[in-house]
């Protein structure tokens, strides 16, 4: 039986892989991380992974670098446990070794010779064969009659590659037609292209990461991959009035009205500073317009939308906790 | 508490050396940084070519690139006045390999190998292939090419360590023990190599024949067998290339954003610089805010702003006070960033740029950044881009 994560009526009910992807600088580690936090609350259990070796889990989490090893990282809101697991290529493939041949000292031994290295980084498509098998495993696995994890978070490859990493069965064509590297890409692709995975592209509102976003959403549909929700990251609320915005935007602020407004906050206004401020309000406003834009872009998209706020200072854990409520309040767990 | 970095002067830079390296993690702006100094560099009299990877789309036309191109071509629209022209390209990374391939082979070798599925996969998508094949095509423009300078983006690798990592991988990786065992069989030595030789070799093909099948197998074999002929070429150029790194006449730029992560990989990659002896110039630190406004700090400001709507008077005050409170705040943020950058590695230069309202994409927009550059630190108030 599978029990749902977070709240009772979330959108990703029956997801049970859920994988973050999103250009560099979007803050998809960050986002990950925050939804298996979201994905946990009230007792639930998630398992965070990361692929790519940067160890940024751990970053985030302030922890020493992880191991091969399912550990945990964190305490969800109103109880859960977040784990967190960093997949090794090599390991991954020493696990496989030993599990169905119970060849690991041998899986040693080849790995001295460069063997294993050879095996992760060149034949092609095994390294990604790998490292989404690891995740399959993680998200099959049972625990007294239920899945160990209720729901696994991938801290996957940036949108540039994504569809091409999940896409293990293509990408193994070429080289293996037949045997267990085969079996194993096939039963993965069941995994990733059923209603258990959901794939979520994680933007930001400027021009390169929201084209990537759209890009990126129209290869995974077209690679049949279950695209999941647009979860825009570091938004900004608008400061000023609709009026004042559309006014100042035109380059047009009152500096009568903002001078005397100052004045009555004990502000200095000389015309330096009205003329500092009324840049700064210009910009503002202008950068408001230009992700006005870019949202319109993305709602094109038709997937379900989460915002998260720009936090103030870099993401700490309290930011996470803050990120993974705003989550939850938005229905995403 | 902590002093000011040294500024590094950047037109001296861009006047005098011959190769200029752009580094750093990942979505930081490298491209468009490598763009801007090249097209400042041009315009200051130099004949510039800068090789550019994986560039944003609408950038790479402002250059005037519309697809993957190995040679150079001239960018339109260069004022070249000062006697520099500006020449750009956009690395191919399958086509430089194949190109490898066919120089070193005889016609038939190379077709054996270019239609090698692992050789397609190396060709593709192997970690470092791209950064292997930049530094590749760096060789070339330098043996072949008549520049003053010539600035280099690096491929944007999940760490900035890769560029340096990743060729000497890739070619200690062809010439390794596992390839000398695959081909072993052919020309081995002595008896006990010979055993524990065998030994290997008959693990390895039992482990690549269970995982991959028969087929599989004897495309790697084929693939190793042929591609022996062209490894010693690899090393060689490989380490012909990083000495060209290693001389007075070139340049690094470490390229970052005033973020945590960013400034991580750029404290890396300025100490494994200084250990390789390479010559770092600096690092560029983009999309640095800026307050128009220094003197009002975001205290004082959020104050003012809160003061205002409690009294439920002067709207426009208070949210114009809100946003200097969050811009001033974000540019003490950075400051703190780059201060904290600098005391860990004192002695190098750094130059900010200023964040820029909307993404660059004409050539009026990289001249802005060059200017920023070559000031040293941008502009009390950013321009709108």
């Amino acid at each position: 039986m599978t029990t749902p994560a977070g709240s009772p009526q979330h959108d990703w009910h029956d997801v049970r892989l859920h994988v973050v992807t999103g250009k560099g600088g979007t803050g998809k580690t960050t986002v990950a991380a925050a939804l298996a936090l979201a994905l946990a609350s009230g007792g639930k259990r998630t398992l965070l992974t990361e692929v790519e070796g940067r160890q940024g889990i751990a970053q985030l989490f302030d922890s020493p670098p992880l191991p091969y090893e399912e550990r945990k990282v964190a305490v969800a809101p109103r109880g859960g446990d977040v784990f967190a697991l960093a997949i090794d290529p090599e390991e991954a493939l020493l696990e496989y070794l030993e599990m169905f041949y119970n060849m690991r000292r041998a899986g040693r031994v080849l790995k001295r010779l460069g063997a294993i290295d050879f095996a992760t980084t060149i034949a092609p498509g095994l390294r990604d064969v790998l490292l989404t098998g690891k995740v399959k495993e993680s998200v099959t696995r049972g625990r007294r009659g239920g899945p160990q994890y209720d729901a696994v978070v991938l801290d996957a490859p940036p949108t540039g590659r994504i569809a091409r990493f999940l896409n293990v069965n293509a990408e193994v064509a070429g080289l293996a037609r037949m045997g267990p590297v085969k079996n194993q890409a096939d039963s993965v692709m069941d995994l990733l292209r059923s209603p258990r995975t959901a794939v979520h592209v994680v933007t930001i509102l400027e021009e390169m990461p929201v084209q990537e976003t759209i890009d990126g959403v129209r290869e995974l549909e077209e690679a049949d991959l279950p695209v999941g929700a647009v979860i825009v990251n570091m938004t900004r609320t608008p400061l000023l009035s609709a009026a004042d915005l559309a006014r100042a935007a035109a380059g047009d602020v009152d500096r009568e009205e903002l001078s005397r407004g100052l004045k009555a906050a004990g502000i200095e206004a000389g015309p330096s500073v009205v003329g500092g401020l009324t840049a700064e309000a210009v910009e503002h406003a202008r950068r408001v317009q230009l992700e006005e834009r870019e949202r319109d872009e993305l709602a094109e998209l038709e997937r379900p939308t989460y915002e998260l706020p720009l936090l103030a200072d870099s993401v700490d854990l309290g930011g996470l906790y803050h990120l993974a409520e705003s989550l939850i309040e938005q229905g995403a767990a | 508490m902590n002093g000011k970095p040294p500024t590094l002067d950047v037109d001296h830079m861009l006047d005098s050396a011959e190769i200029v390296v752009c580094c750093g993690a990942g979505g930081v702006g490298k491209t468009t940084t490598a763009a801007a100094l090249a097209l400042r560099a041009a315009e200051r009299g130099r004949r510039t070519v800068v090789m550019t990877i994986d560039p944003a789309k609408r950038l790479a036309q402002s250059m005037g690139l519309n697809e993957l191109t190995n040679e150079p071509s001239v960018v339109e629209g260069v004022d070249t006045a000062a006697g520099g022209e500006l020449q750009a390209m956009m690395l191919d990374m399958k086509r430089t390999f194949d190109e490898l391939v066919i120089s070193h082979s005889d016609p038939q070798r190379a077709e054996q190998i270019l239609a090698n599925p692992f050789y397609v996969a190396l060709s593709n998508s192997f970690a470092g292939t791209q950064e292997y094949m930049a530094m590749e095509k760096l060789g070339q423009l330098k043996r072949d090419g008549d520049w003053d300078l010539i600035v280099v983006d690096t491929p944007p690798s999940r760490s900035a360590l890769d560029f340096l990592d990743a060729p000497q991988r890739m070619s200690g990786f062809l010439e390794g023990r596992l390839i000398r065992i695959l081909l072993a069989p052919a020309k081995a030595g002595g008896k006990a190599y010979l055993k524990f030789i065998s030994v290997g070799v008959n693990m390895i093909t039992d482990l690549l024949n269970r995982l991959l099948g028969a087929q599989a197998l004897k495309d790697l074999s084929r693939f190793v067998s042929s591609f022996e002929s062209i490894f010693g070429g690899f090393q060689e150029r490989a380490e012909r290339t990083y000495a060209l790194l290693q001389q007075p006449g070139t340049s690094f730029l470490v390229v970052a954003a005033p973020e945590r992560d960013a400034l991580r990989e750029a404290s890396y990659f300025a100490e494994r610089l200084e250990d390789e002896e390479m010559p770092l110039a600096g690092l560029v630190l983009n999309r640095v805010h800026s307050t128009a406004v220094p003197r009002l700090s975001p205290e004082r400001a959020l104050a003012g702003a809160e003061a205002l709507e409690e009294a439920e008077e002067e709207p426009l005050a208070a949210a114009v006070l809100r946003v200097h409170a969050d811009r001033a705040g974000a540019a003490l943020r950075d400051r703190r960033m780059r201060d904290r950058f600098t005391s860990a590695h004192p002695g190098v230069a750094v130059v900010e740029v200023a964040a820029q309202a909307g993404d660059v994409h004409d050539l009026d927009g990289l001249r802005i950044i060059g200017a920023d550059l070559a000031a040293g630190a941008p502009a009390a108030m950013p321009t709108a881009g």
